[in-house]
């Protein structure tokens, strides 16, 4: 009967569109997810202060989410391995020496280590250095890590 | 508005939407590769099969299509399944001997399901060169940084 046919038209454009509405959120959240993984394994494989052509291209909602995961992290952290804690994100390849050889690969200014000297970190020259202070600078793409 | 009986090719997100077997509003038709004569083909001897051209995603779709009632879908998962079986030996093979050769022959007849899990097999055997050669503990660059170069980082700060 035409009344039943009428109905199954509409049915059939109401799951259309939404079949339509569900894709487009799921390529949304699809996105918003990938982003928030990138922006999660910078705190790890960065730092905890990111350059600002980096913060530049995130979200409000994406800074202050980073801001969150930074913190929980840090209370994490605080809260294994005793009275200092914890630095999880360092050595995350295994450490085969304390100090380690490095090679500068652009500018930086002076550098101080734990004795109270300064070092003076110009491009291309070399030194040999505590391994724990030189996490951070060969991640951010300031030293190289030479092998010998 | 769509004429009942019409035939109409939409993408199988839509069409998972629209399928309902209680009151069927769209029926599917199965793409050729799943349907019996290229089956039989592939009971014969599915490691010449070039399953890339064959539409890339042969495993995945051919999961999805399980979901339209067909009568055929246990002949279906059952070649999919053989398939996966007849074929997995030989890549698993290739991408732990293939190391800093070219595989694009190998990989090219690859579906994107087998060449992900090629790929899988090569950074293990990668990873473990490297390990051997003892650049397992050398500190590496952040991604970020790599991939950005030091052109548009020269002014960051911080």
């Amino acid at each position: 009967s035409e009344a039943k046919s009428g109905r199954t038209d509409l049915i059939f454009l109401i799951r259309f569109r939404h079949c339509c509405l569900l894709r487009n959120q799921r390529c949304l959240l699809a996105y918003l997810y990938d982003r928030l993984l990138r922006i999660r394994a910078l705190r790890w494989e960065y730092g905890s202060v990111l350059p600002n052509a980096i913060q530049f291209h995130m979200s409000a909602e994406e800074v202050e989410w980073f801001n969150q995961y930074k913190k929980s992290l840090a209370t994490y952290m605080r809260s294994v391995g005793g009275e200092e804690g914890l630095d999880l994100t360092q050595d995350i390849k295994p450490p085969k020496s304390l100090y380690i050889e490095v090679r500068c690969l652009k500018d930086y200014g002076e550098f101080e280590i734990d004795d109270g000297t300064t070092i003076l970190l110009k491009k291309n020259s070399q030194h040999f250095l505590p391994r724990w202070k030189c996490e951070q600078l060969i991640r951010q793409g300031v030293l190289e890590h030479i092998l010998s | 508005s769509f004429m009942q009986g019409s035939k109409l090719e939409i993408p199988l997100w839509l069409a998972k939407g629209l399928h309902d077997s209680k009151r069927r509003i769209i029926s599917v038709e199965l793409p050729k590769i799943y349907k019996e004569a290229w089956r039989t083909v592939f009971s014969a001897d599915a490691s010449v099969v070039d399953l890339h051209k064959m539409g890339p995603y042969y495993y995945g779709f051919g999961s999805q299509l399980l979901n339209f009632d067909n009568l055929e879908n246990p002949e279906i998962a059952q070649t999919i399944l053989q398939t996966f079986i007849s074929r997995f030996r030989r890549i698993m093979d290739s991408s732990q001997n293939a190391y800093n050769e070219d595989t694009s022959v190998l990989v090219a007849r690859m579906d994107e399901l087998e060449r992900n899990l090629f790929r899988a097999g090569q950074k293990g055997l990668n990873d473990f060169q490297y390990w051997e050669k003892g650049q397992a503990s050398q500190i590496t660059a952040s991604s970020v940084v790599q991939n950005y170069g030091k052109r548009k980082f020269t002014d960051m700060d911080g």
